[in-house]
């Protein structure tokens, strides 16, 4: 049965720029950087914690995409058309205030949904995430 | 579509203001402004804002309000007339027929039946928006259908709800 994802893929505009920004900004770890002999960048990071779910910081001018549709993806991600997910937290409201401190991008503030409190980040690319703090469902 | 190097970084830049309407949508920043922080005139923006995202920054502006009433009133406990101040409109005439174009009903009406329906809406607000503003939909063909898209903006020189909004 399949038990988890380990790896889940997010396009970036200069993976300098989003090593940095998910590690420094955002508290990640960095567990992979090298360069593959076919000359991509395997750029891992994960957050804190060691919970193995990675995030792979992929440039798709140097991926397994043509040069026309690496171009494309490249405009997507620029226009703010991408979303890899939602990353969880324990404590939406207050780590907004220490992201927000830090220089990270949100385009919605901490808020209540019937869900848990949510706010939207952007990374450096222009990927956008929800950020959340589950609740039990309320209806 | 099919985008080039350069066009990247213009992207980026329309996307930050995007991001600034998403954010600061009560306020009514002037297209002007957001044009200028983005080193554009303020006609070359609204068309370069239309290219990339199928919509005027006004009538964009207009939505991300209408979508938020949407949330309010399926949520809030608010008058219309609160929810339509909240959400940055100035008039409940304006407020009332930009809702009722994009969504197809009038906010009263549309409180009602997401009461009828019971509990909150199952989609999560932010991906609701991000598919409203995402992609083409029955609320922008309409609104194109009922009335010239790019007249608001060009009358107004707060450059998004014209008409006292």
């Amino acid at each position: 049965m399949i038990n988890g994802i380990d790896i889940v893929s997010v396009w970036v505009l200069d993976q300098d720029s989003a090593k940095e920004f998910y590690t420094e900004k955002l508290g990640f770890e960095l567990t992979t950087d090298i360069k593959l002999d076919n000359g991509m960048r395997w750029l891992t990071v994960q957050p804190p914690g060691n919970t193995g779910q990675h995030f792979l910081l992929m440039d798709p001018a140097h991926s397994m995409l043509d040069e026309q549709t690496a171009a494309t993806v490249r405009g997507l991600v620029a226009k703010g058309a991408l979303s890899p997910g939602v990353m969880a937290t324990s404590d939406c409201r207050g780590d907004y205030e220490e992201l927000v401190k830090r220089g990270v991008e949100f385009t919605q503030p901490p808020a209540e949904r019937p869900y848990g409190v949510e706010a939207i980040l952007r990374d450096d690319s222009g990927n956008w995430f929800s950020f959340t703090e589950r609740k039990q469902w309320a209806s | 579509m099919t985008y080039r190097k350069a066009d990247v970084s213009s992207l980026r830049i329309l996307r930050k203001a995007r991001d600034r309407i998403d954010r600061d949508y009560r306020e009514e920043i002037a297209i002007a402004a957001l044009a200028g922080d983005a080193g554009y005139s303020r006609e070359h923006f609204i068309r370069a804002f239309r290219a990339a995202y199928g919509d005027t920054p006004g009538r964009y502006r207009t939505r991300r309000r209408v979508e938020r009433a949407q949330e309010l009133l399926r949520s809030a406990n608010l008058t219309v007339t609160e929810i339509c101040h909240l959400v940055g409109f100035t008039s409940l005439g304006t407020f009332s027929s930009r809702f009722s174009e994009l969504t197809g009903m009038s906010p009263t009406r549309y409180r009602a039946e997401a009461a009828a329906r019971g509990g909150p809406a199952p989609i999560p607000g932010c991906f609701a928006l991000m598919w409203q503003t995402g992609l083409p939909d029955h609320a922008s063909s309409a609104a194109a259908n009922g009335q010239d898209r790019t007249s608001g903006e060009a009358r107004d020189p707060a450059g998004g709800v014209p008409s006292g909004a």
